[in-house]
């Protein structure tokens, strides 16, 4: 038992302190890469809406093809041709210097929100078209703007339809972040225990832990999404 | 022009490793349904020695990344096993292939959220069917396999279908424990090749391609198996 306090041990000898910085890389990663599948969520909901064929189209295409194909797929397509991309266009653009880099990490975020941007935009146009229409016919004989109905009007009005959709999307994706590890060059908690199970050959132990940690994110994250949506439907029985 | 003929190049290898990846499919998505099932029943079941377990299972399962389950039962077990009484019975040949990991990692998986969703079914089941059922006679045993199952089964045939899909796309992680169906070739071939797209995007025709059909089977099972719903006399 003295054996395994002292693999956990903080500092040279023990995984701890790393264990610790990859439950915060996972947390980091996943509410980085939650928040920018929200953008890609309303941008392709907004295009499946759209008046625009073209738009309709695309938004189409994208949830389509990202939701036959497998995560970890697309996630590493889009790792390798992220960063390129990225740097070959910034570099065209003369935004940036010629030894300038695009950051992997960022790269791995992206790759992650895009794939659950494919899931949030269906969450969210279905939300949207759960408002009655009659709200927003209110809102335009009384003269509101564009921008104000949807920010008085349908947003409050949807996200009470969105929340568990999202809440389900975010316990998936920081499941998702462990994907990345594929990768190995994030120490997120998988593979922070993949290194600690090699390193000491203690698999079952470290793998465990592991286990263990992300089941402490899913315990949180079920009773905050419990209280938010008791708080988005006040009023509603 | 040449990526696209890269990428025709590495079609046949990779159609060749599909039928792995189906069997994955077929065998995890199998032993799930059933599995799921009777973890469902265990829940429902109103005994505390049954369903505490069973709510453990599902809630173990569902909370973690089957990733870290992958690694949990390939290195875990491989930690394990060689110390017991396996490692000199006949079975020893064949736990060395890490293909029975990836089966028993993603039948589990699959199992815990088929019972979430086969135990709403079953508790969406009208009660007077049940009534109906017990006042002519029907013992519990056989409520359950004539009307109960039955009805739950039909009820959330399109959930179970939609997991049966993303078990399909799922099976890629096993990839990473040494398993060459479509995605571990497909990475194979982006060693061998020095070429990073190519195959992966071969592979994803060879995923959208077989989740396009396997979707339209579906779609035929589930107008077969709740004909009694669109059918007129």
């Amino acid at each position: 038992m003295d054996y395994y306090w002292h693999l956990l041990a903080f500092g040279g000898d023990g995984w701890g302190d790393d264990f610790a910085w990859g439950l915060l890389m996972t947390l980091q990663v996943s509410v980085l890469a939650y928040a920018l599948s929200v953008v890609f969520g309303f941008l392709g909901a907004a295009g499946k809406l759209s008046r625009h064929r073209i738009l309709r189209l695309a938004a189409e295409l994208y949830t389509t093809v990202v939701r036959s194909l497998p995560e970890l797929l697309v996630i590493l397509l889009l790792y390798f041709s992220v960063a390129s991309g990225a740097e070959r266009l910034l570099k065209r653009l003369g935004l940036v210097a010629e030894t300038f880099q695009f950051s992997s990490f960022w790269a791995a975020i992206i790759a992650l929100a895009f794939v659950s941007g494919a899931f949030m935009t269906e969450v969210l146009r279905s939300a949207f078209l759960s408002v009655p229409p009659g709200q927003v016919e209110a809102a335009v004989s009384i003269g509101m703007r564009r921008s104000k109905i949807f920010t008085r009007i349908i947003l409050p009005q949807m996200m009470r339809h969105a929340v568990p959709g999202m809440g389900n999307l975010w316990l998936s994706i920081t499941k998702e972040s462990a994907i990345i590890s594929v990768l190995g060059s994030f120490s997120e908690l998988l593979y922070t225990g993949y290194r600690a199970a090699a390193g000491t050959k203690q698999y079952i132990f470290f793998y465990g832990l592991t286990a263990i940690l992300f089941l402490g994110i899913t315990l949180v994250s079920v009773l905050a999404i419990a209280r938010i949506e008791r708080h988005l439907n006040r009023g509603h029985h | 022009m040449e990526t696209i003929s890269n990428v025709i190049g590495f079609l046949p290898a990779l159609i060749k490793a599909t039928p792995l990846t189906l069997l994955l499919t077929a065998v995890a998505g199998a032993f799930g349904l059933v599995i799921g099932t009777l973890v469902a029943l265990a829940r429902l079941s109103g005994h505390r020695a049954l369903s505490v377990p069973a709510s453990v299972f599902t809630f173990a399962f569902r909370g973690t990344p089957l990733l870290v389950q992958i690694y949990l039962v390939y290195y875990g077990l491989g930690q394990i096993l060689p110390g017991t009484w396996v490692r000199h019975s006949f079975l020893w040949p064949y736990l060395r292939d890490g293909l029975w990991y990836a089966i028993f990692a993603l039948s589990l998986n699959q199992a815990s959220y088929n019972a979430e969703v086969i135990r709403g079914a079953i508790k969406a089941v009208p009660r007077g069917q049940i009534e109906a059922a017990k006042s002519i006679g029907m013992r519990a045993s056989m409520i359950l396999r004539r009307i109960t199952l039955p009805l739950a089964f039909r009820s959330c045939l399109p959930v179970l279908t939609g997991d049966l899909i993303i078990l399909l796309k799922t099976t890629s992680l096993a990839s990473t424990i040494t398993i060459l169906e479509v995605m571990g070739t497909a990475r194979m071939l982006q060693r061998q090749s020095l070429q990073i797209f190519e195959p992966l995007i071969a592979a994803g025709i060879i995923y959208f391609t077989v989740v396009f059909i396997l979707t339209r089977i579906m779609g035929v099972v589930e107008t077969r198996l709740t004909r009694y719903r669109t059918a007129r006399a």
